[in-house]
């Protein structure tokens, strides 16, 4: 196998793990916080049905946890496996978050054993409840640190190369790079209003499926609550990271944007085709690039035109983008309806069609991260360290990577079966009724 | 005491961490597969269950702790080992998945079939035989380095009779380490029949692990005599393991102290691992790699040791709990309490 197509299996197998991986990552870093939402919410309101909830959250979110971690394992030994070129340069440099990240994921790992073996082991239920406030930090703080390895590559900085030589070495300059602070905002607000929007489309999904439970109304509500606060801080969040692509990376704008020509007041391209070079059936807003780029609607804002050819991210990223961004204005739009609409008792919100819209909207923002992490990375070609080094330079030399990539296709394969078959038997064999008529009963059975 | 050292004796004390609980987990599922398919299931699992539930997912913590502060104190062993390893690693990679996300499977969402049973006993015993190829790769004499670049010699490897001594020596050593470990638990749950089958087990396993120990330094001499010279001169760190290895099989010969047996059996590992890694010293990979030229910077080497002292201040404490909740709590461990979500 030539060198072309290591680097080809390498980005294919990098591109699956990760693919997979971000799933199971996102919902680890957003569920821990659900669950300290609701088991607060249901110490304060002295309700049964939030502490409930937070305790069959919790049981589902063990089994996403596990296959969060063997492919975080995977991911974590494939970066030197598929790029040790790039692992190498970077070891150097960046090595401080990935070292600190094993010690937040560390620090997650004890006390998710311990939280979930000591449901009932505490008279005070906030005692238990904050054994969780480590949980949930050490899973957020991990992706935090990832992030900033990922913020490192595409705005590398805290060091020089002289003569080939990496000198002037800063391990903390090079963690507060310009694409840090809107990386790991977008990433965290997006996981937690991904997970709410997951756990909301759960709860409407057992509304439709029979189940007429207040349990399930008092999820959708809060979960719904929660998604809306979310997507709004990442709309914000979105805007500034816009003003950060058009600073430090111009051409991911430009090619996310289809923006070719340099130019003052530049519109925004939504949607739309591209043939031989043109842009066809795109909706045009006006200035709206320039006011995304610099808030400003006269603006320069820089084109591909200002980048050799070899320089230019696929243009298909700008699907990508769209998809990403459509997908986030409609759960805004969604979420935002179903607050309003339950807050002035209006009832299409209770219909049907609009639970359907809801249990829709889980796939939908996973769909969205995906799309979100796959824009973020094709973005960045050809570079694996934005100006410092090529993806096809980082790869390995090794001509297994294609039978890796059947052997992890076929692991990923079956650890999204497990899940699916686990979670799904895990609850329907134990529905919530079931489970809030045997804890009265079990009460009953103290009292006695 | 330079950077160099601090760097490697951090990393090597925490893959001496990885070994002792991963062995305890592997060695735990290996036994009870084994206990299921001779009909004795019912004496062990409840035992291995209780003490593997809240701690599984840390076993796995101490191996990414190992590899990702590798590369960041050694960034060069990314391109050797990274290089070499794609494949060895892989497959370990793929069977720790399968093993931690089964257990998950199983333990939380009810998916109970001997069939799993089996694969994940197996599976404890296929992955630290295949990371265990990675020290005999170290030891040099199966990578050429050519002008397409590394280049692992699979044949050589996989014909070399040390690659399958210390293949059999890390079986052993797991199933003798996890052996001494549970009946010392089982005891602590005042759980008599769990207690004397696994005894029998840590007696007929001390055999193999003491054989194969010794078996590898002596194979070392024709396959690395550099290597071996020095592991000569230090003799008498072999000896002091080898006092302690007599002092735990005594111990669990006249079923005295189980705790202090394997105290002692811990010891004997962090002495004999020790002593390993000394000996090896300069060399990452024999001849390529030493800890010198594989060195990151100063800067990044600093800011690691202070990250790793900051984050030790952090996770002692959390360990600490961790262990005084379940494995030293007298109603956990004798189940008279489970108060799992």
């Amino acid at each position: 196998m030539g060198n072309e197509e290591s680097v080809f299996f390498s980005r294919v197998l990098t591109e699956l793990t990760l693919s997979f991986h971000i799933i199971y990552a996102t919902i680890g870093v957003g569920i821990p916080l659900m669950i300290m939402i609701a088991q607060w919410v249901g110490i304060k309101k002295q309700d049964e049905h939030y502490i409930l909830l937070a305790r069959r959250w919790t049981r589902g979110f063990v089994i996403t946890v596990a296959v969060g971690v063997v492919t975080g394992t995977a991911i974590g030994l494939q970066l030197s496996l598929l790029w040790p070129n790039f692992m190498e340069l970077a070891g150097n440099v960046i090595a401080l978050p990935l070292f600190m990240e094993t010690f937040a994921f560390f620090f997650e790992a004890i006390f998710l054993g311990i939280y979930l073996y000591t449901w009932d082991r505490f008279e005070n239920q906030k005692k238990h409840m904050l054994l969780l406030i480590p949980v949930a930090i050490g899973s957020s703080f991990s992706a935090i640190f990832i992030t900033i390895v990922n913020a490192f590559m595409n705005a590398p900085q805290g060091f020089d190369i002289v003569n080939g030589q990496l000198v002037n070495i800063n391990p903390i300059l090079a963690m507060f790079t310009p694409a840090m602070p809107t990386k790991v905002a977008h990433v965290l607000s997006t996981a937690y209003m991904t997970s709410a929007f997951v756990l909301a489309s759960i709860g409407a999904f057992r509304l439709l499926k029979g189940s007429n439970h207040i349990y399930h109304k008092k999820a959708l509500l809060l979960t719904m609550k929660i998604g809306l606060i979310f997507s709004i801080a990442t709309a914000v969040i979105g805007d500034f990271s816009g003003k950060y692509l058009a600073e430090y990376q111009p051409e991911k704008l430009a090619a996310a944007e289809w923006h070719f020509e340099t130019k003052e007041g530049a519109p925004l391209m939504l949607y739309g085709v591209l043939e031989d070079g043109e842009v066809k059936y795109a909706i045009k807003i006006p200035y709206a690039l320039s006011i995304l780029a610099h808030s400003n609607p006269n603006a320069e804002v820089i084109g591909l035109d200002q980048f050799p050819e070899d320089e230019i991210p696929p243009l298909y990223i700008h699907y990508l983008f769209d998809l990403m961004v459509t997908i986030g204005m409609w759960m805004t739009a969604l979420s935002l309806i179903y607050v309003l609409g339950t807050w002035f008792k209006m009832r299409f919100v209770k219909s049907k069609w609009f639970r359907w819209l809801i249990v829709l909207g889980g796939p939908l923002s996973i769909i969205a991260i995906e799309a979100g992490w796959w824009f973020a990375e094709v973005g960045r070609q050809p570079w694996i360290l934005r100006g410092i080094m090529r993806t096809e330079d980082a790869a390995t030399s090794s001509g297994q990577v294609d039978l890796m990539l059947l052997l992890f296709a076929g692991l990923y394969l079956v650890l999204a079966i497990g899940s699916i078959i686990v979670l799904t038997r895990m609850f329907r064999k134990n529905p919530v009724e079931q489970e809030l008529a045997d804890r009265e009963l079990e009460k009953e059975g103290e009292l006695r | 005491m330079t950077l160099e050292i601090i760097g490697i004796s951090v990393l090597w004390l925490f893959l001496f961490g990885y070994v002792i609980v991963a062995s305890i987990d592997f060695g735990a599922g290996f036994f009870n597969a084994y206990s299921l398919f001779r009909g004795k299931q019912h004496i062990l699992t409840r035992i291995i269950q209780r003490y593997l539930s809240p701690v599984w997912e840390v076993t796995n913590v101490f191996l990414v702790f190992f590899f990702v502060g590798i590369v960041g104190f050694f960034p060069k062993t990314a391109y050797y080992y990274g290089t070499i390893l794609l494949v060895p690693a892989s497959i370990a990679v793929v069977l720790l998945a399968i093993r931690g996300s089964y257990y998950a499977f199983t333990t939380y969402g009810g998916l109970r079939q001997k069939r799993w049973t089996y694969l994940y006993g197996l599976s404890g015993l296929f992955i630290p035989a295949s990371l265990s190829i990675v020290l005999t790769i170290s030891e040099g004499g199966f990578v050429s380095e050519g002008s397409a670049g590394l280049e692992l010699d699979y044949w050589a490897l996989f014909t070399s009779p040390l690659t399958w001594s210390i293949v059999v020596l890390s079986l052993a050593a797991v199933l003798y380490i996890s052996a001494v470990f549970l009946t010392w638990y089982a005891n602590k749950a005042n759980d008599e029949p769990a207690t004397e089958l696994l005894r029998k087990y840590a007696l007929i396993w001390a055999v193999p692990a003491i054989v194969t120990a010794t078996g590898i330094i002596v194979e070392l001499r024709d396959h690395n005599p550099e290597h071996f010279s020095r592991l000569m001169d230090l003799w008498w760190l072999f000896g002091i393991s080898f006092i302690l290895f007599a002092g735990t099989v005594y111990l669990i010969w006249k079923r005295e102290m189980y705790g202090l047996a394997f105290g002692l059996l811990a010891g004997q590992f962090l002495v004999a691992f020790f002593a390993y890694g000394i000996s090896h010293y300069p060399y990452l990979l024999y001849p390529y790699l030493t800890i010198y030229d594989g060195f990151t910077n100063e800067a990044m080497a600093i800011a690691l040791i202070i990250a790793f002292i900051a984050g030790l201040g952090l996770l002692l404490p959390s360990l600490y709990l961790l262990l005084r909740l379940f494995l030293f709590n007298k109603d956990y461990v004798q189940g008279k309490r489970d108060d799992h979500a």
